[in-house]
């Protein structure tokens, strides 16, 4: 039997339809984890790819007494992403941010720390707790620190005849060798990313030269013949046919080295588990190496917890930020180890870890705290962009470093005085 | 009441969605808007000499015009081709149709993904490598060599993949609104078929296609951001030579920096930019204009 839907009729059903779906989303899964009393806080996380993160970060929040916390487990673009959702008031309470930058502090997005820290300011690692010191006040607590480290196969490097490098001169004649050695088999030197090292490598061949992106009285720290001597090795690479480029992914995941494609390869501390699994002992890490009169060099930087000055529960999100980052040792500890590898904020949980006192572990510790360098906090954007701009053109296109840096110098000047108003 | 019933939620979200953020976005250009969407410091014009006065986004406008460039005759050719050969099918037209149209279907995130992961990566295995490899070729990194700029070749053809099926079924409908009878009357008059009757029959009979196909090629490559964003970037950034503006605006005003005073002034000038391009196209093409 058939029967004519009438317009009404239609539209009836739509709107129950419609309406439905409204009330059945409104009593839907919230993602809401907290269990304790008191207000509901909201905490974002960037996607971890370590199993197990989400659930340890969930387990943390269940267990928080004094407010219920919702976490947010965000794929995609994480930092556009906050920074987008700092401008409204439907965004975190409590957030991870990689920063926070300048602009955001003197924005007025991030409410300031220091007092929370306070107990324990002595004990995080200096380093990468600088970059969130602005005007004396700690605007971010450092959760975990990653560093990244020269990845080399031990047996290809032997077969080439090759030893570890330990300056920039040597890096370039290894990864030569290794190219010419193995060009039957189309393994490459070294890959320092599919764009040949301009995004990642950053301002580390300028530590190892023993410069810097800023000095510590604020001003452009790579004025300096030795920053287009040693950048220019960095394109040396690349004109000799060295370097591998356009691996499927890309510096920061470790396939390409694993699967065979490079001798060496710049990666993060993250994939270390990763290589040792593929590798067993065939691998070594070293630091970036040392240029002239400069020092093997590292970056490090720290994923940290900051709070939205947007927040309707500041107090109550600074006391959970406390709670979690800086009494929680314990937390601190699993989230850094029990899942990915990454070394913990607090010093002394990082010297007393058992998974980082032997071995490559121990070795990248030990590069950590002796040649680490964070990105200053006056290193804004603007000035980064125009930096990697530059070395993009110097290693792919072959400008020359000398006048490619007096550009960006001049950027960073003016960088420099807008950001220090 | 039911004409207000059906195009009211409409016209709402267009002014909400559309209108509202475009007149905001204006009056951002004005201010000096780091990390906020209510400033309050006036700024004039500066905000516009500053993006001007940028190298990186006057080169991303010189990459956008090279891209359009490639893009715009390479589409027309190549769907108008398939339209043409489609349409002279006797069999298993609506199957070809079908096959020709199913990229549009695909979204340009998965599409630039499987061409820089599968197709065209640098390495030994990868679908364009081992092909070559076949013939004694080397490798090539076809996404990293700006010597020659293979990249472009990468970018162009996802999208050529990813839109001649869609170009191709306007110049389908064009070229079935063609009489039969000026074809039979040209071959009376002597024409041969083949390029004689394409010039000068096919062709003028498809203007008022061909308007409207160029149009929206050129507003298409103006506004490219997926394919550029899913194929060059990485978490770090963006190269500086294959930089579109509208990654770049991205960058400005969401990135880290959260400029939305000087990305808003750059948002103006490109829309400006596409407007002028559009109204010069559309007097050039005598768009609208009543057929003679």
């Amino acid at each position: 039997m058939t029967r004519d839907i009438g317009r009404r009729r239609l539209l009836g059903v739509a709107g129950g339809a419609a309406l439905t779906a409204v009330l059945a989303a409104c009593g839907s899964n919230t993602g809401r984890n907290g269990k304790g009393s008191g207000p509901e806080l909201s905490q974002w996380y960037h996607q971890y790819g370590e199993p197990g993160t989400e659930q340890a970060v969930k387990r943390y929040a269940a267990a928080y007494g004094k407010a219920r916390v919702t976490v947010q487990w965000r794929p995609g673009d994480y930092d556009r992403q906050t920074a987008a959702a700092l401008l409204t008031d439907s965004g975190p309470d409590v957030f991870e941010v990689n920063g926070p930058k300048l602009d955001q502090i003197k924005g007025g997005q991030v409410v300031d720390l220091t007092a929370e820290i306070a107990s324990a300011r002595d004990d995080f690692n200096q380093a990468v707790l600088a970059p969130k010191i602005w005007q004396d006040k700690v605007w971010a607590v450092p959760q975990t620190i990653d560093t990244q480290l020269l990845f080399y196969r031990k047996s290809l490097l032997k077969a080439a005849g090759v030893e570890p490098p330990r300056s920039v001169d040597e890096l370039v004649e290894a990864a030569k060798a290794l190219t010419a050695r193995h060009r039957k088999d189309k393994v490459k030197g070294l890959f320092l990313g599919n764009d040949g090292g301009a995004a990642v490598l950053g301002g580390t061949p300028l530590f190892a030269a023993g410069l810097s992106l800023i000095t510590e009285d604020g001003k452009v720290g790579f004025d300096d013949p030795a920053a287009a001597r040693v950048l220019g090795k960095i394109r040396q690479l690349y004109a000799d046919e060295s370097l591998l480029l356009g691996a499927p992914t890309d510096w920061s995941a470790p396939a390409a080295f694993v699967q065979g494609l490079t001798a060496m390869q710049w990666s993060g501390l993250w994939a270390l588990p990763q290589v040792r699994k593929a590798l067993g002992d065939d691998f070594g890490v070293l630091p970036f190496p040392k240029d002239g009169a400069g020092k093997p060099a590292v970056p490090v930087g720290a994923y940290s917890s900051a709070v939205s000055a947007r927040s309707k529960h500041r107090a109550e999100a600074k006391a959970f930020v406390k709670w979690l980052w800086v009494d929680g040792t314990d937390k601190q500890e699993d989230f850094a180890l029990a899942y990915g590898f990454h070394i913990p904020a607090r010093t002394s949980l990082a010297k007393k870890a058992k998974q980082l006192r032997e071995g490559a572990a121990a070795d990248a510790v030990s590069y950590a705290t002796q040649y680490g360098h964070a990105e200053p906090l006056l290193w804004t954007t603007p000035s980064s962009t125009a930096y990697q701009d530059a070395l993009n053109r110097i290693i792919k296109g072959g400008a020359n470093p000398e006048s490619e840096l007096k550009g960006v110098v001049r950027k960073v000047e003016a960088e420099l005085q807008r950001a220090k108003k | 009441m039911w004409f207000w019933a059906f195009v009211g939620p409409f016209a709402i979200g267009l002014g909400l969605f559309t209108y509202v953020p475009l007149a905001w976005s204006v009056y951002l250009s004005f201010f000096d808007a780091h990390n906020t969407v209510t400033p309050t410091d006036f700024v004039g014009l500066d905000n516009y000499t500053a993006m001007l006065g940028d190298d990186a986004f006057v080169s991303s406008l010189g990459t956008f015009l090279l891209f359009t460039a490639f893009i715009v005759p390479a589409t027309y050719v190549l769907s108008l081709g398939l339209a043409l050969m489609v349409n002279r099918l006797r069999f298993a037209q609506a199957f070809f149709r079908s096959v020709f149209f199913l990229p549009t279907a695909c979204s340009y995130v998965v599409a630039a993904l499987i061409w820089k992961l599968s197709i065209f990566n640098g390495v030994r295995f990868g679908l364009a490598n081992t092909v070559l490899g076949w013939f004694g070729a080397d490798q090539t990194a076809w996404l990293s060599t700006t010597d020659p700029p293979w990249y472009w070749l990468v970018i162009v053809t996802v999208r050529l993949w990813l839109q001649a099926g869609f170009f191709m079924i306007l110049f389908l409908a064009g070229l079935q609104r063609i009489s039969p009878r000026l074809y039979e009357a040209a071959a009376v008059d002597g024409a041969r078929p083949g390029w004689q009757t394409l010039r000068y029959i096919t062709l003028p009979q498809l203007r008022a296609t061909s308007v409207a196909v160029v149009l929206l090629l050129v507003i298409n490559a103006f506004q490219a951001f997926d394919e550029f964003y899913n194929l060059m970037s990485d978490a770090r950034g963006y190269p500086p030579y294959a930089r579109p503006p509208l990654v770049y605006l991205y960058y400005t005003a969401l990135g880290q920096e959260q400029n939305l005073g000087l990305g808003s002034a750059g948002a103006v000038i490109l829309a400006l930019i596409i407007a002028v391009a559009t109204v010069v196209q559309a007097r050039w093409f005598g768009l609208g204009r009543k057929e003679d």
